[in-house]
């Protein structure tokens, strides 16, 4: 499930490259093709709890960590490409960028947030750390998301609707964390616990 | 070392349009028409030229196909590809255009009548994004001062102001208030009166097409593109500094004058580099795009960092 859900970005990407559906300036469309996904999936992850217990599917929750490590790597594809290609390795260039450009740290920052969240995401190291430590390190998703969508907002040049779009349902799906009605969160906290510890399916 | 495409991933569609180019000069040239500014060649700045040649990057032309799928033209839409998606059918006929202001022959003017007594010249400029992308595009136009000086402007008038089309019905960006309807530009007197701002009725020798701003469009190439303002009703001129969209918008990311300047940057990113349509590698930005030579002069003892 998460396998094919992993396919359709680059399916999406590999297919426009091939037919020329990049344009004329395919190195811009990768940047913001892979910056797009990166945000869109991390609000997919971010979306999965709410949904699952709105909709009470708790299968659902199998897909929050694969496409949550999907998500970093489209994020870091958008680094590298943004490195590589857009700045050709250009050092100076890099560090004046994430210094002196606000986007762009914010960028920055959300890439750094994510990477240890990714680097956790094994089954053994939610066994190493323990559920709730591991939960504790996970909520850096939500400033991470936060940050993601600054980066996306300070960037558009006119049309702020998409990224405010973002912000909307980000802050949304924040709210909907922080404002369970109590024994709700303490039941939703309790199955929480379900996803650190390896899923049975 | 420039890196390009390889060739053999260049489509055939973005090479035929420069054979049918080169074809269509000799058939002018056949006719004698434009023969010899064509042969005369290019008003590239030629110290830029050669700095870029001993950097080993030429300035080929950019192919019909990038330049007319790749634009920024908000009034069709914010994505590059919106314009060439939505102006298909936008082809600035008839037209109308309205002088104002300080000027002895103010009038409305149907545009095949007011073009009429000129003759389009040929012009190869760079184009420069404020977004640090450039292309080479192969213009064909009448100098703006031809026209100026045909509609007798008084010495009251200091600017030039120009206005885009305002018609939602046709124009489907503008329906969202992304920006400040219509677009504005404007340019001082001596920046208008400058051998190199045209006005541009074609590229690769067609008329315009949609997304390229039809049927008549302004070119300054020592500035970034947003000021070569496109598809004009209206041309003013005026006493008084008169207000720019992106200005408007953002004052502090795009300014009145707009040169290029790769020592002031745009606060989100470095103006020092670009990267021109269809190469991957950035190249460095000259200082006026490479036409310093030629209008360094309008700006002297003015503080480009202040005037950007
Ligand atoms: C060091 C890290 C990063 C850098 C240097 C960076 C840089 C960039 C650049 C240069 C653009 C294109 C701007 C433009 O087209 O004007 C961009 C777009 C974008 N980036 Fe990033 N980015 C980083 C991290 C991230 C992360 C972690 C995310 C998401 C979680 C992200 C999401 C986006 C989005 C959504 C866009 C806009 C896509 C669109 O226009 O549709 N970026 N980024």
């Amino acid at each position: 499930m998460a396998g094919v859900l992993a396919l359709v970005p680059l399916a999406n990407i590999g297919w426009d490259a091939a037919t020329g559906g990049l344009g004329v300036e395919p190195v811009e469309a990768l940047v913001r093709r892979t910056g797009w996904w990166a945000l869109t999936l991390l609000v997919v992850t971010l979306a999965v709890t709410p949904v699952r217990r709105v909709t009470g599917w708790n299968r659902l929750i199998q897909i929050r960590r694969p496409v949550g490590v999907i998500s970093f790597v489209y994020a870091l594809s958008h680094f590298v490409i943004y490195v590589a290609i857009k700045q050709w390795f250009a050092l100076s260039f890099i560090i004046e960028d994430i210094l002196e450009r606000p986007f762009i740290t914010a960028g920055f920052i959300t890439l750094c947030l994510l990477t240890p969240l990714a680097a956790t995401s094994t089954r053994k190291s939610i066994r190493r750390l323990g559920g709730k430590k591991w939960r504790r390190l996970h909520w850096l998703i939500y400033p991470a998301a936060l940050l993601g969508v600054l980066h996306y907002f300070w960037l558009v040049k006119a049309d702020t609707r998409p990224p405010l779009v973002y912000a909307a349902i980000v802050i949304a799906l924040l709210m909907m964390r922080l404002d369970l009605p109590a024994p709700f969160a303490r039941k939703a906290a309790r199955s929480d616990s379900a996803e650190p510890a390896p899923s049975r399916s | 070392m420039l890196i390009r495409r390889g060739s053999d991933h260049i489509p055939s569609s973005e090479i035929t349009p420069e054979a049918v180019y080169l074809n269509r000069r000799k058939f002018i040239g056949r006719l004698g028409a434009g023969a010899a500014a064509i042969a005369a060649g290019v008003p590239l700045g030629s110290q830029a030229h050669a700095a870029s040649q001993s950097r080993g990057q030429s300035d080929e032309l950019t192919p019909y196909e990038a330049i007319t799928n790749y634009n920024n033209f908000y009034e069709f839409g914010t994505d590059k590809e919106d314009p060439a998606r939505h102006a298909g059918n936008f082809t600035g006929h008839p037209w109308s255009v309205d002088v104002n202001g300080h000027v002895s022959k103010a009038a409305t003017y149907d545009l095949p009548d007011l073009l009429s007594s000129f003759t389009p010249e040929e012009r190869v400029y760079r184009l420069r994004c404020v977004e640090a992308w450039s292309m080479v595009i192969p213009w064909q136009g009448i100098p703006l001062r031809d026209v100026i000086n045909y509609l007798e402007p008084t010495s009251s008038a200091k600017y030039v102001a120009f206005q885009t089309l305002h018609d939602p019905e046709q124009m489907r960006g503008q329906r969202a208030r992304v920006l400040d309807w219509p677009y504005v530009e404007g340019l001082r007197m001596d920046e208008a009166m400058h051998p190199l701002t045209l006005l541009a009725v074609g590229i690769y020798e067609r008329p315009l097409l949609g997304q390229n701003g039809p049927p008549i469009r302004l070119v300054v190439p020592w500035k970034y593109g947003f000021k070569s303002v496109k598809s004009i009703v209206r041309i003013s001129f005026v006493e008084e500094e008169p207000p720019t969209t992106w200005n408007i918008m953002a004052p502090q990311e795009y300014g009145f004058y707009a040169n290029v300047n790769p020592e002031v940057d745009h606060p989100r990113w470095s103006q020092a580099r670009e990267r021109r349509v269809g190469e991957l590698r950035p190249r460095p930005t000259p200082m006026f795009n490479g036409y310093g030579d030629q209008v360094a002069s309008l700006y002297s003892g003015m503080d480009l960092t202040r005037y950007y």
